[in-house]
């Protein structure tokens, strides 16, 4: 198949961008999204052109790494993640548009790679269990019941690519350190440091310059990890309690 | 003071702030409608309603003055959100596609700044007085029976179709506006979970949906003639 490509172009965050466009000829249907950048790649850099630069690592879906916003939906039209993105999804002769995921708190590294690691830096300021707990015990030594176990599973699903704020029109980073509070509150580990933990992330998120949820509901939308977006009225509510006793 | 201070300087804690005094100021659109709607139960009785409460003046002016804070706290934290949340995206996208964001929650600003227009219009219109020169007339008329004439000034008001279509827009867009305030505000407070994340939504349709049938009730019927 053939596509019309516009690609965002910028070489690094110091110099303007501009969207350039890309004919992508005889590419298979059953490439994926990125081995489709792979072979426009091949095709600029046999002419001496500069390849496009994009973040990817596992190609599994699993590692949270790849990103675009494909026809301003970040990860594109798939279920999952950029890389599980099949070719297959579009039509031939298709225009799409390949942008970065767009956030003052994601810098631009060069074409459509951000820097994601104020998500990093979220999860450095309390996003763990800070206690050595030693070998794993066994199976039953602490009993957790199933609905605890389903919602924490359910939330520790995020592989914090970033596509929540990417979609979100505010540039809010609520859907990951929801679904990062969410987790440890839901299990007996994560109880100790539960309210220095959410006073701690929900700073370090405002600091970092991410925006503020206004329940559009696009970060649930556009999750490969499908969190739901309960995870943040959970924040809110984790969040407000540990004000208050903090204050009180 | 110190824990109003805790939650103005964090993002959660101002979206609190605007949810809250969004509660105040919903409870305040429920009331003044189940006082509106007296205009159905005739003259005498939306007069008396307006004679009960112009003699408890204190009361209502403790009202006032609590509805005009949580009314600037609202906007000004809004505000202050929005700017924090534009700042957040710089750069814009070439192409943007919402894939479930509700037509409602994104008209925030819009149909927030129309109804604070309206707001200010119908103060001046109705509480003030100071647009149509007829109502005074009827108020002096009111002075000599001791009482003040709403009912007619309301029909009055109402019979211009400009000021009741505008009432009618103004009023739809309350309704949008609160059919994504209500539901809102559980997930600010932290009250959704994965149950009432699916009667919320409608529990605010549904809620703004009565509201608008209320309110808009009285210029049509105005306008049909049945309140004359």
């Amino acid at each position: 198949m053939n596509l019309h490509l516009k690609v965002w172009r910028q070489r690094n965050s110091e110099t303007k961008g501009r969207l350039v466009d890309y004919e992508a000829r005889n590419i298979p249907e059953d490439c994926s999204f990125l081995e489709m950048l792979d072979l426009v790649n091949q095709d600029l850099l046999s002419r001496g052109d500069e390849p496009i630069a994009f973040d990817h690592d596992c190609r599994e879906g699993i590692c949270g790494m790849c990103s675009l916003t494909i026809n301003g939906v970040p990860h594109g039209p798939s279920e999952t993640t950029t890389c599980q993105l099949y070719m297959r999804k579009f039509k031939d002769g298709e225009t799409i548009y390949i942008e970065p995921f767009r956030a003052g708190a994601f810098p631009l590294l060069r074409d459509l790679a951000v820097n994601r690691s104020a998500f990093d830096r979220i999860q450095q300021a309390g996003g763990f269990v800070s206690a050595h707990v030693g070998a794993a015990q066994d199976g039953n030594a602490i009993l957790v019941p199933k609905t605890d176990a389903d919602r924490a599973m359910e939330a520790a699903a995020c592989i914090g690519c970033g596509a929540c704020v990417a979609a979100c029109p505010n540039a809010s980073a609520m859907l990951f350190v929801g679904a990062k509070v969410t987790h440890l509150a839901s299990l007996p580990q994560g109880q100790p440091e539960r309210e220095r933990r959410v006073l701690a992330m929900v700073k370090r998120m405002d600091e970092e310059g991410f925006g503020n949820c206004s329940n559009y509901l696009e970060c649930e939308a556009v999750c490969p990890a499908e969190i739901p977006a309960t995870v943040i009225g959970q924040l809110n509510r984790d969040y407000s309690v540990a004000l208050v006793k903090d204050t009180l | 003071m110190n824990l109003l201070l805790k939650f103005w300087s964090s993002s959660i804690g101002k979206k609190w702030l605007v949810a809250l005094t969004g509660l105040a100021l919903l409870g305040f659109v429920v009331a003044h409608l189940v006082g509106n709607l007296q205009m159905f139960a005739g003259a005498s009785k939306i007069n008396a309603y307006a004679e009960f409460l112009h003699q408890n003046e204190k009361p209502l002016w403790i009202a006032r003055i609590g509805l005009i804070a949580c009314f600037v706290l609202h906007i000004v934290a809004t505000l202050t959100l929005v700017k924090m949340n534009r700042a957040a995206r710089p750069q814009s996208y070439a192409l943007n596609r919402h894939v479930q964001a509700k037509i409602s929650t994104r008209t925030m600003a819009f149909s927030g700044l129309t109804v604070l227009s309206f707001v200010v219009f119908h103060l001046l219109h109705y509480t003030l007085r100071v647009t149509d020169p007829r109502f005074r007339t009827v108020e002096e008329k009111g002075e000599l029976q001791n009482v003040f004439d709403v009912y007619h000034m309301v029909v009055l008001g109402f019979q211009n179709p400009l000021i009741s279509a505008f009432y009618i827009f103004s009023v739809g867009l309350l309704a949008l506006h609160l059919s994504h305030g209500v539901s809102s505000v559980f997930q600010t407070f932290g009250l959704e979970s994965k149950r009432s994340a699916q009667w919320m939504p409608t529990a605010g349709k549904i809620l703004s949906a009565l509201i608008f049938a209320g309110y808009a009730s009285i210029p049509t019927a105005v306008l049909m003639g049945v309140l004359k």
